[in-house]
């Protein structure tokens, strides 16, 4: 009994094993399969997210003039420059910081001081995703934990929502599009230098005065509010596009519309002069980028598809309830961080039925 | 969405993954014979279940044909030369599954006609369904679609099942693949004697071949060359990886499941791989035995891509020579599929009956890739055919908690590929499957084993009291 004359591994032919003429001694790779591989990656979803995100961001420049690219730009610097910082080696360009800082600076008002937009960027990326340990591992949406933070830190900075397109601003036009929005320049922790013309927000008039804005307006952005939520067309094209590649769970967008369409016409049905109905919820506010834009955020949403119509639909319902009987005028970011704790105990109440398994195969067999 | 699209047609299977088929550079390639090489290496050890019993030793002259291996047991099957020659050396030699097993080593007669012994071919007619059985266990067919499990093991109903369907699977879903595709395009009438026997054999009526839309040839040809008195209907079926996975291919074609842990008999099936189908009638036409198989030589990295009939136990290296040799950016080389397929570290490694193809990759496709952080995308969830959760199962895997990825039905994972084709992570989840279950498996036996010593230690005990 004898074995071959040569080393193993190599490709090479050893003494008396060889019988070929051609050359085919070389290193071969040993990668496990499979070795096709679908062209999706996680970089070209987080990018493919930003890049439709541009002309949200675009909107908000042409509503409310520089303001709106100075807050998301220190946002987004906050987000990078943590996840830079504090996160795994090479981790800023797999894009999620991007994203975070970029959705976190549309939740804003234009009028922010910038340090504050650049400070909720860094909370988020800290507090609402690296200390879960990175990409991957945080429970909370982490735009809407920076949100959460500087709602809780600056709560009066929070709320002072200038008016679209400068129309009252003395002198019109270029300059008064051109015009900040509010004290963007402040300097951290020292009070206001610049007025603003401020209004409030179509959801603060419904729950505070009880009027009505047309869904017109809504729809095409011309409302006072934080920087991203005033353009739902581009909102729902971006949405739509990432929803055909596959890049978000539609079910998750299209439940918590459904909802929230259908709990308001009902609560409207009955009080029709106390509660807004379905168009105006629908357009009003956050909702729309937070249910295309942050809810389906993949990490924080759940796996399953059956778990994706659960989640939708809790935060529609936690929408409705915030928004009629709470006492904030919006209740977009709260439905979906309380939805996000939620998500592991979806994932685990939805785990799909194993194939050759349950009722279908004991009722054929 | 496509998928919730589609499962509202009837037929098809539902999730599994769409990857590019690459079929073109062989499709249409007829299969041609490849000459005997200076020498051939046939293992031992081919196919699932026990492996074969020495017959020969050194210095021993062969004939094709010959046995060289006896069955041991009824899950096992004899090995035949598959060139006259002289038998060289009996050792251990590098196995297309990374191990090192027993082969026999035979130096091709350089001035042998290679014709194997004359032999009586039996009558099919006047065998009862033992004798077939045993005749296609004598000529050492298995399954050629990949995983080689003995053939006339499936040829019986087993106890408590009743067989109402023959499937045979031209499916051949795995990229790249096309000696089933040949097969059916350049012997369909030897399928349907195969066919023929096997339904016979079975004591069933119905026959459905079912063949992906992507071999429009073969579907035709097929359909040309039905016997008149023979119940068969060709199925043409949506392309869609992992369509040739027994389970998959019961599911599209008659819609019911193979409840899990179970066989397709359970599902009152059998399938039967279209090679293997024709390998029936061979022994029947010729009384060959499996001495030869088709094999596809493709991929970006071989100069001339190929349909071959090749001698079981022909080198790795002899073929691909054969074929015009490795191209300058050739990485690796695979027996199988892309997809499921296994990178060999030695190009020694022999043919066997279930090699069903040999791709070799280049830098373009073999290339390390990064992986990143799993994003819970859920996009595994949607290409997994048999409704795992790999998203956790990856996670249990690397956190080597095993058991509870047991809890999560790890064995009704078939390691298709699927889930690590989509990942956007790269994360190796099959490649992690496959060795969470060789080590369940692993622990499973030194469990056994410790429980045997303990059995037979208190027996000891039991009888010196």
């Amino acid at each position: 009994m004898s074995t071959r004359g040569s080393a193993p591994g190599a490709a090479g032919g050893g003494a008396g094993r060889s019988s070929g003429q051609v050359e085919l001694a070389r290193r071969l790779e040993l990668v496990a399969s499979p070795h096709l591989k679908a062209p999706d990656s996680t970089p070209k979803i987080m990018w493919t997210v930003v890049v439709t995100l541009i002309p949200v961001v675009g909107a908000a420049v042409w509503n409310f003039g520089p303001s709106a690219i100075l807050v998301i730009g220190f946002a987004t610097l906050g987000a990078m420059v943590t996840e830079r910082w504090l996160g795994p080696g090479g981790a800023i360009r797999d894009g999620s910081a991007a994203i975070t800082g970029l959705l976190l600076g549309l939740t804003l008002p234009p009028g922010l001081p910038v340090w504050m937009a650049f400070l909720g960027g860094a909370v988020g990326i800290a507090f609402g995703k690296l200390i879960f340990g990175g990409l991957g591992q945080n429970v909370f949406n982490p735009a809407l934990m920076g949100r959460a933070f500087l709602q809780a830190a600056f709560p009066a900075a929070l709320t002072t929502w200038p008016l679209p397109t400068g129309a009252e601003l003395p002198g019109g036009g270029i300059l008064a599009w051109a015009a900040l929005r509010g004290d963007n320049f402040a300097l951290p922790l020292l009070g206001s230098r610049v007025d603003a013309v401020t209004g409030p927000t179509p959801l603060g008039l419904m729950k505070f005065e009880g009027l009505s804005t047309p869904v017109s307006d809504l729809f095409m952005g011309s409302i006072g509010g934080s920087i991203g939520e005033t353009s739902a067309l581009l909102i729902l094209v971006g949405g739509v596009y990432l929803a055909l590649k596959n890049y978000l769970n539609w079910r998750i967008p299209v439940s918590v519309f459904a909802v929230v369409a259908i709990l308001s016409s009902a609560i409207h049905a009955v009080s029709p002069a106390a509660f807004p109905g379905a168009p105006f919820m629908l357009f009003s506010g956050g909702l729309m980028l937070g249910a295309v834009y942050m809810a389906t955020d993949m990490v924080t949403s759940p796996v399953t598809n059956v778990g994706a119509w659960i989640y939708g639909a809790g935060i529609g319902a936690l929408v409705v309830l915030i928004r009629f009987w709470g006492g904030l005028p919006e209740g977009v970011m709260y439905a979906i961080l309380l939805m996000n704790a939620l998500v592991p105990f979806i994932n685990r109440a939805t785990q799909p039925r194993v194939f050759g398994t349950g009722k279908a195969v004991e009722a054929s067999s | 969405m496509f998928d919730l699209l589609s499962s509202f047609f009837r037929g098809g299977f539902r999730h599994g993954v769409h990857p590019p088929d690459h079929k073109d550079a062989t499709g249409a390639r007829p299969i041609r014979r490849m000459p005997f090489p200076d020498e051939i290496v046939v293992p031992l050890s081919q196919h699932t279940g026990a492996p074969s019993r020495l017959l020969v030793s050194n210095g021993d002259r062969v004939e094709r044909g010959d046995k060289i291996g006896e069955a041991q047991g009824y899950v096992s099957v004899p090995i035949h030369a598959s060139a006259s020659g002289t038998v060289v050396d009996v050792g251990l030699w590098p196995h297309p599954n990374g191990s090192w097993s027993e082969a026999v080593r035979i130096a091709v007669d350089p001035h042998s006609a290679q014709i194997p012994r004359p032999r009586l071919v039996p009558r099919w007619e006047d065998l009862n369904a033992d004798q077939v059985r045993a005749a296609v266990q004598d000529a050492g067919v298995v399954g050629l679609g990949g995983a080689a499990f003995p053939t006339h093991v499936k040829l019986k109903a087993p106890e408590g099942t009743k067989i109402e369907l023959l499937l045979v699977n031209g499916a051949e879903c795995e990229p790249y693949l096309t000696s089933d595709h040949r097969v059916m395009v350049e012997h369909p009438e030897r399928v349907h004697f195969g066919i023929r026997i096997m339904m016979q054999c079975l004591e069933v009526d119905r026959c459905v071949i079912g063949v992906e839309m992507n071999k429009p040839d073969a579907v035709e040809a097929l359909n040309a060359t039905i016997p008149d008195d023979l119940n068969v209907t060709v199925l043409p079926l949506r392309v869609k990886y992992p369509q040739g996975a027994e389970k998959m291919l019961i599911k599209a074609a008659t819609g019911r499941e193979v409840p899990s842990g179970k066989l397709p008999a359970h599902a009152g099936t059998v399938v039967q791989n279209v090679g293997s189908i024709a390998a029936i009638a061979e022994i029947f036409e010729t009384g060959y035995p499996r001495i030869e198989r088709i094999v596809t030589v493709t991929g970006p990295g071989i100069r001339k891509p190929s349909n071959l009939v090749v001698p079981v136990g022909t080198k790795a290296r002899d073929v691909l020579e054969f074929c015009g040799g490795l191209t300058d950016d050739a990485r690796e080389v695979l027996f199988g599929g892309p997809m499921m397929g296994a990178p060999q570290p030695d190009l020694d490694a022999p043919v066997l009956k279930g090699t069903s193809g040999i791709v070799v990759l280049t830098d373009a496709e073999a290339k390390p890739r990064i992986t990143y952080p799993c994003i819970s995308c859920g996009h595994c969830l949607d290409a997994c055919p048999v409704f795992l959760n790999p998203t956790q199962l990856g996670k249990l895997a690397q956190a080597g908690r095993y058991q509870e990825m047991m809890d999560l039905s790890l064995t009704d994972c078939m390691v298709c590929g699927s889930c690590s084709y989509v990942c956007p992570s790269n994360i190796p989840l099959s490649q992690m499957f496959a060795l969470a279950k060789g080590a369940v498996r692993r622990e499973q036996q030194r469990a056994r084993e410790a429980q045997e010593a303990e059995r037979k230690a208190a027996e000891k005990e039991g009888a010196a009291a």
